[in-house]
């Protein structure tokens, strides 16, 4: 803890190494917005946390072989029985089709269990996933097949490309070798925006403007002395807080940050500005380690927003963007539309709230 | 309000949905007096664009009165007539200022969805699907304008709605198709499809220098159109090789430039065609290109080909070695109609084009299932539809 301390002083904030730290305080606000439905939280909400929950304990090396297996096991259903299966997932029309589709299911399977330590061969499969996915969805759309069935078939469906594509993020996040699951890579994300490394250093030194651009950060107040203290909504109408305090800061250049003790999720981080080639504005890196407590790693960060960290620095980093170069960010929330299909906008939209 | 929503393939509705309202300062709202059915809305209806959801709200060519504007709009105002561009565009980014509206960075809330399908995202569309923004669209009695101090053109004179209406794409879109195929003096472009992008490919391609046009299609109306009103010398690729006939045409050379504005749905027949909506109907490829597998073959050594039609995502068989050995260029993209939407409506003062030609169909909004429903099926020779809210 020491020596990671005066690292990220020096501006290079290290991958945190797994320890012992307290649970994280999580806060029931009871209090929820008017549109979201109300209950136990929306259902890509639900969603996120049940496969996050689900994954607590897998190892992810076994999750993948157990997932080339499955798909093994799938695709020689598909091939051998294309008309059963068919029929119980409403889509018994082509069984032609279905049996490309199991050779496709085997071969990918069978490149999942000899190559474990591939991510490009589990990308693929998050690709084929996407395309089942949109088949279903088509199939839904067009009427034609038994909707119930389909729509528990893509529900499946969703619930493995769900678990390919968390598994693929460890086993990418962890390197070939797969490293202890007590430590963690920084993630690094990073935007280019036209604006000079002034203005966007100014808007990022102001703390309490991160929830203009922060999805999932209710509020920042500084607390003095460089300190403030965060309030970050999680799954279920929850908000997780702690304090945080800048560990270093160049003035147009870099600022880095570091949770204090006892914080939920401990969390630190640095955030360059440098100017992009050519006066093409001003690149802006992050990068950030979260340790999760008892080194679960992933689940709690994956738990806190409903989504990957990755994933959500990088939109945070495009809002920061959009921010300083049209003074808004673009939304779509509180647009009209005609009744929504529940089950649909479960696989396109993905929100905590 | 009234508004045209998705439902599923070939299912479309008009229902009663709530008034759009302003959600960010540079938003404006229009109360739309028209607005039209693009063949890009097919692709929708036909159900082979992802991530569409019931319930959205289509349409992406439209007009109107603005009836309100946010606090950071300044040059528009209430009652001011304008023409909206489909792509939504900041004016800020890196790509607004190279006047590469249809990339802007900044414009579409989904960007996360298109990354993951095609690497990085482009700008976010009205009523194109989730994919490029889930915007509610404009075949509505109003729609939301985000970055209205960019996007909508004032028509401050006294031409009608049917002749700047298609300012809002498909006259720009087949402009810049035919200014891609950065045509010299004496060339010869082929185009593919004689929808309306078709027909204002045609004319575009003759108001930039082209020698000869050919037309390509199957439907008599839309082939006597491209020759009446276009000007171009007509070929129905059901009654011809397309290949040996364009070769014939231009003394065994090919054509200097070929457009492709047919796009992901392309009609075919023989083995190629069946093989292409096999696989497109089980999802094993998105598109079905026989068009542009056809443009690339004929097109000259040299030559450009350039697609304004549509395409999803990954297609099959596409003759790459014909490309690259032959020293081929291919341009494409959505349209940057900010950037033509000017100088296209000074054409149309001058007289130079009357984009009204290509309407066919006048409904009213009500009507927009049948609409949707005639122009898939090429009923009643039907080209285009605009609809009046
Ligand atoms: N790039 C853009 O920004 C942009 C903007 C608007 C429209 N578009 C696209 O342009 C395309 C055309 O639009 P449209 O409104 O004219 O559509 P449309 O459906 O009216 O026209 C397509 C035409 O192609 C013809 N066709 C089908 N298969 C063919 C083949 N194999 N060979 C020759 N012709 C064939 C059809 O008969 C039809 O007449 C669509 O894909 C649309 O999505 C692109
Ligand atoms: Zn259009
Ligand atoms: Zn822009």
């Amino acid at each position: 803890m020491e020596d990671s301390m005066q690292e990220s002083q020096q501006g290079l904030p290290p991958s945190l190494r797994g320890s012992n730290r307290a649970e994280p305080r999580v806060v029931r606000s009871g209090r929820r917005s008017a549109n979201d439905g109300g209950g136990n939280g929306t259902q890509p909400e639900r969603l996120a946390s049940s496969v996050a929950d689900s994954l607590k304990n897998i190892d992810e090396k076994r999750l993948a072989q157990a997932l080339g297996w499955f798909r093994v096991a799938l695709g020689v259903a598909e091939v051998m029985a294309p008309r059963q299966l068919g029929k119980a997932i409403g889509f018994d029309r082509h069984p032609g089709f279905m049996r490309a589709v199991g050779l496709r299911e085997i071969a990918s399977g069978i490149g999942i269990i000899t190559q474990p330590q591939q991510p490009e061969r589990l990308w693929s499969r998050v690709a084929g996933d996407a395309v089942d996915l949109a088949l279903l969805g088509v199939a839904i759309n067009s009427g034609r097949s038994h909707r119930g069935r389909l729509v528990a078939a893509t529900a499946a469906v969703a619930g493995v490309a769900a678990l390919d594509i968390y598994c693929n993020r460890q086993l990418s996040r962890h390197g070939a070798s797969g490293s202890d699951s007590g430590s963690q890579q920084p993630l690094r994300e990073r935007v280019t925006v036209t604006a000079s490394p002034e203005e966007c250093y100014r808007l990022w030194r102001n703390v309490e403007s991160f929830p203009r651009f922060m999805r999932y950060v209710e509020s920042v107040q500084e607390t003095g002395g460089g300190q403030s203290h965060w309030r970050v909504k999680a799954p279920g109408g929850t908000t997780v807080e702690w304090d945080s305090k800048i560990t270093a800061d160049e003035t147009n250049r870099m600022l880095a940050w570091e949770s204090l003790p006892g914080a939920a999720i401990d969390n630190r981080g640095c955030v360059r500005f440098e100017p992009a080639p050519g006066g093409r504005g001003t690149i802006v890196s992050v990068e950030m380690s979260y340790a999760p407590p008892a080194g679960r790693t992933g689940t709690i960060a994956a738990k806190l927003t409903g989504e990957e960290p990755q994933q959500r620095v990088h939109d945070d980093l495009r809002r920061f963007k959009q921010l300083i170069e049209t003074g808004e960010i673009p939304t779509t929330e509180g647009q009209p539309a005609g009744r929504r299909g529940a089950v649909l906008s479960l696989l396109w939209k993905r929100r905590v709230e | 309000m009234k508004a045209t929503c998705w439902y599923g393939a070939c299912d479309v509705r008009v229902e009663t949905v709530p008034d759009p309202k302003i959600l960010n300062p540079r938003d404006a709202i229009v109360k739309i007096s028209s607005t039209a059915i693009c063949g890009s809305d097919l692709h929708l209806y036909n159900g082979h664009i992802p991530s569409m959801a019931a319930g959205d709200i289509l349409g992406h060519e439209f007009m109107g009165q603005i009836v309100e504007v946010g606090s950071a709009v300044k040059n528009l105002k209430v009652g001011d007539r304008v023409v909206v561009p489909f792509p939504i565009a900041c004016g800020n980014c890196y790509f607004c200022k190279e006047e590469l509206y249809s990339l802007c960075e900044n414009s579409n809330p989904n960007a996360w969805m298109a990354e993951k399908l095609w690497g990085h995202s482009p700008c976010g569309i009205f009523g194109y699907s989730h994919l490029t923004g889930g915007y509610a669209g404009g075949q509505a009695e109003y729609a939301r304008v985000p970055f209205a101090d960019v996007g909508p053109l004032k028509i401050e004179n006294a031409l009608t709605d049917e002749q700047v209406l298609f300012l809002s794409d498909i006259l720009p879109t087949g402009w810049m198709a035919a200014e891609n195929c950065n045509i010299k003096a004496g060339d010869t472009v082929a185009v593919w499809g004689c929808g309306p992008v078709g027909q204002f490919a045609i004319k575009s391609a003759f108001l930039l220098g082209a020698e000869r046009v050919i037309a390509i299609d199957r439907f008599p109306e839309r082939l006597r159109m491209a020759r009446d009103q276009g000007g171009a010398e007509v070929m129905n690729y059901e009654q011809v090789n397309v290949l040996d006939a364009l070769k014939d045409m231009t003394g065994g050379r090919g054509p200097d430039a070929c457009i492709d504005a047919v796009a992901m749905e392309a009609h075919s027949h023989g083995v190629m065609g069946a093989y292409d909506k096999v696989k497109q109907l089980t999802r094993l490829e998105s598109d079905r290109p026989a068009a542009l597998r056809q443009a690339i073959m004929a097109c000259r050594n040299g030559g450009i080909v350039s697609i304004p039609g549509v395409y999803g995502g990954f297609v099959d068989k596409f003759p790459l070695g014909s490309l690259m050995n032959r020293s081929l260029t291919i341009k494409t993209g959505q349209t940057h109609v900010h950037r033509y939407m000017r100088p296209l409506l000074e054409r149309i003062e001058r007289g130079e084009i009357d984009p009204g030609f290509v309407i066919t169909h006048r409904m009213r909004l009500d009507d927009a299932p049948q609409g949707y429903a005639m122009l898939r099926n090429k009923e009643h020779d039907c080209i285009k539809v605009v609809l009046k809210p």
